[in-house]
């Protein structure tokens, strides 16, 4: 019995891990998305956000500067991405890849010296707190990001629900011509979501090159990047269900790794595709609902908008 | 209109960026001279693992040849279609010897070789050979076989961990080997299998050998290719056994020792065999005693009795008196597979589909 508490305790805990770099981008690619832009660069500035927050905790060794420098990356990455689609009205989905493509292939450039170096792990405990049973190991004996990941997605809330900022929005990602016709700044609320996206995205790759795998191997994101996408449209751009769904995506993502622990055979190819499953379903479940949709997905998503000075 | 001819060219000048950065020019000057030899990698030298042994054996024939040849790599080579225009592109260049060192380059280099019949291509763990097209591999078992050892006498819970990518036969000998080498001098030591789906994901690798270590393992190895694995032992406070090169710098604690590529003799001695005119296209699998792979140095806390006894185990294996799939081997179900006095050959080693006795769970469905 002691046995099996311990083991879900353990479960639940990668679960919260592994979640969590997928919770920060799409909390990041939500709030680009409600403001009516869609960025398929995620995977392009997680790993931009890996490999310069690696080499700034390398040769700084602070993980604090560390960290500062991934949010950096991935926002001059958005930043890019924001001037070529908001600017020069570019197809975003195009950009968004090309920003992947771009972001795959400068982070392997920048990072082949720092290839095989390695950073001394860091561990972090709540004192007294992660020593509680069960609850202790579930909760408490994270690292500070998880932490910080969770204040993020309450504050986007919030942000949404309660602040006027987060109205406008809205606003302009589900109108933005009659947005600006009340007098908002369409450009400025754009640019801010997608920085704020890429930022997070850049915090996330961090997250992996340094506190999960602190170490940098090129292509080390492994997809995570277009799950959290798939996460957005599976949460229907609802910051509570993104949360619940990055634990959920997180939990498959590992449940074939304990079966197999448990000497249990099962495909993992399958199980590893369940997430874009889910999505899928979702998808198919919201289209069936117009309404639905309507009231959740911003209805300027992905269209360029030619009414800024 | 403007507008949209402007969105256009600026994708595009973002994509022509982004592949210049992963494009690697080639070097096109074509003077009689040295002899030219040339390497296809599939990960970036540096990558601490397979690539990176490759590249040391480069470095090792440069340094035992050295103005007799000429060395040029291309890294990070995906396997398919890019492999062919790159190792197109190397032969045209004048290159009299290449390496291909990737399975998913059999069809490539054999595809390529047949329209360049002059120059020599080696290929690494594949097994289709033509007229210029040789393969060679390491009997890198003997090396698990002797890491196993260690982790049997090492471990205290007699519960070890295996990371694995994929059920293909050269991994499954190596769990088995592990395996063997372990119960060897360890017959209660177990082994727990997990697939990863995955040569290269440092996030799953380690996560995967969390999960073992939560559930009881001591000790963690791996075949995949990067240090994750030794990473999540070094947190958890367990040991762990490396694969491909030395991984101690990731877990200077964790590392107890690694199965090592020693690619450079045999490199040095293929490149010595096209300058002599003498090189032919065969299948080259060599163990521990044609120094083809090695240990890692062991870390400190592995006791000298235990190093005195693996390192008498690596010399009978040199001397061919001791091999790792001897019998008696029995399979999973207890079922004698392996009787006394017989050796698996190598033809049912190239082909290994069962586990050994010792081994958790079931093999991973393809």
């Amino acid at each position: 019995m002691d046995m099996d508490m311990d083991l879900i305790a353990n479960i639940l805990f990668a679960t919260i891990r592994t979640g969590t770099p997928l919770l920060i981008v799409a909390i990041g690619e939500l709030v680009c998305e409600k403001s009516g832009v869609l960025n398929l660069g995620q995977e392009g500035m997680m790993l931009m956000g890996a490999v310069a927050g690696f080499i700034v905790a390398f040769h700084t060794d602070s993980l604090m500067l560390g960290f500062f420098g991934a949010i950096i990356a991935g926002a001059l990455m958005s930043l890019l991405f924001a001037v070529v689609t908001l600017q020069f009205y570019a197809n975003q989905v195009a950009t968004g890849l090309a920003l992947t493509i771009l972001g795959v292939g400068l982070s392997g450039f920048i990072g082949r010296e720092y290839v095989g170096e390695a950073l001394s792990s860091v561990d972090f405990q709540i004192p007294f707190f992660s020593s509680i049973p069960f609850i202790g190991k579930v909760l408490f004996s994270h690292n500070l990001l998880v932490y910080i990941s969770i204040f993020l997605a309450v504050s986007v809330y919030w942000f949404f629900k309660s602040t006027r900022v987060g109205l406008q929005v809205k606003a302009v990602g589900e109108s933005p011509e009659s947005a600006q016709s009340i007098g908002l700044s369409v450009l400025k609320i754009r640019y801010m979501a997608i920085v704020f996206g890429g930022a997070m995205a850049g915090l996330a790759g961090g997250y992996l090159s340094l506190l999960d795998t602190p170490l940098w191997a090129e292509n080390m994101t492994a997809g995570r990047g277009w799950i959290a996408l798939a996460l957005v449209v599976f949460a229907s751009w609802r910051v509570e269900r993104a949360v619940l769904g990055a634990y959920l995506f997180g939990l498959m993502s590992i449940m074939h790794l304990v079966l197999q622990s448990f000497g249990l055979s099962v495909p993992s190819n399958l199980l590893a595709t369940m997430p874009y499953v889910v999505t899928i379903v979702v998808l198919v479940l919201l289209s069936r609902n117009q309404q639905g949709i309507k009231l959740h997905a911003p209805m300027s998503l992905g269209k360029a908008f030619h009414g800024a000075r | 209109m403007n507008k949209r001819k402007y969105s256009w060219l600026t994708v595009l000048v973002i994509g022509l960026i982004s592949l210049g950065c992963v494009t690697v020019s080639l070097a096109k000057d074509e003077n009689k001279g040295p002899l030219k030899v040339a390497f296809v990698f599939v990960g970036p030298t540096k990558d601490a693992g397979w690539t990176y042994a490759h590249d040391k054996a480069r470095l090792f024939m440069e340094k035992k040849l050295g103005d007799k040849i000429k060395t040029t790599y291309v890294e990070s080579v995906p396997e398919g279609a890019d492999a062919e225009r790159v190792i197109t592109e190397l032969a045209r260049a004048g290159n009299q010897l290449i390496f291909t060192t990737s399975f998913g380059y059999m069809n490539p280099t054999l595809k390529v070789a047949k329209r360049f019949p002059d120059v020599a291509f080696e290929h690494a763990s594949g097994y289709k050979r033509s007229e210029n097209v040789g393969t060679y591999f390491d009997r890198a078992y003997e090396g698990r076989y002797l890491t196993g050892m260690v982790a049997g006498l090492m471990t205290k819970s007699n519960l070890l961990g295996y990371v694995a990518s994929f059920p293909i036969p050269e991994v499954i000998r190596g769990i088995n080997s592990f395996t063997l080498g372990a119960r060897s001098v360890n017959p209660k030591a177990e082994v727990k299998v997990v697939w990863v789906s995955s040569w290269y994901d440092p996030g799953k690798e380690s996560e995967a050998a969390t999960t073992m270590i939560n559930m009881g393992v001591d000790v963690v190895t791996q075949h995949t290719d990067s240090p994750g694995p030794i990473n999540a032992a070094e947190k958890k406070g367990v040991y762990a056994v490396g694969y491909h090169s030395d991984m101690s710098v990731y877990g200077p604690a964790a590392h107890l020792t690694a199965t090592v590529h020693n690619w450079g003799p045999l490199y040095t001695a293929k490149a010595q065999a096209v300058l002599d005119g003498t090189w032919k296209s065969e299948n080259i699998w060599g163990g521990i005693a044609d120094n083809a792979l090695d240990l890692a140095p062991y870390n400190k806390v592995v006791p000298q009795s235990v190093q005195a006894e693996v390192d008498h185990v690596k010399n009978l294996i040199t001397q061919g008196k001791l091999h790792p799939f001897a019998g008696p081997i029995n399979d999973q179900s207890g079922k004698v597979r392996v009787p006394v006095g017989k050796t698996i050959p190598d033809k049912e080693l190239l082909s290994m589909e069962w586990y050994v006795e010792g081994v958790q769970g079931e093999m991973s469905e393809e």
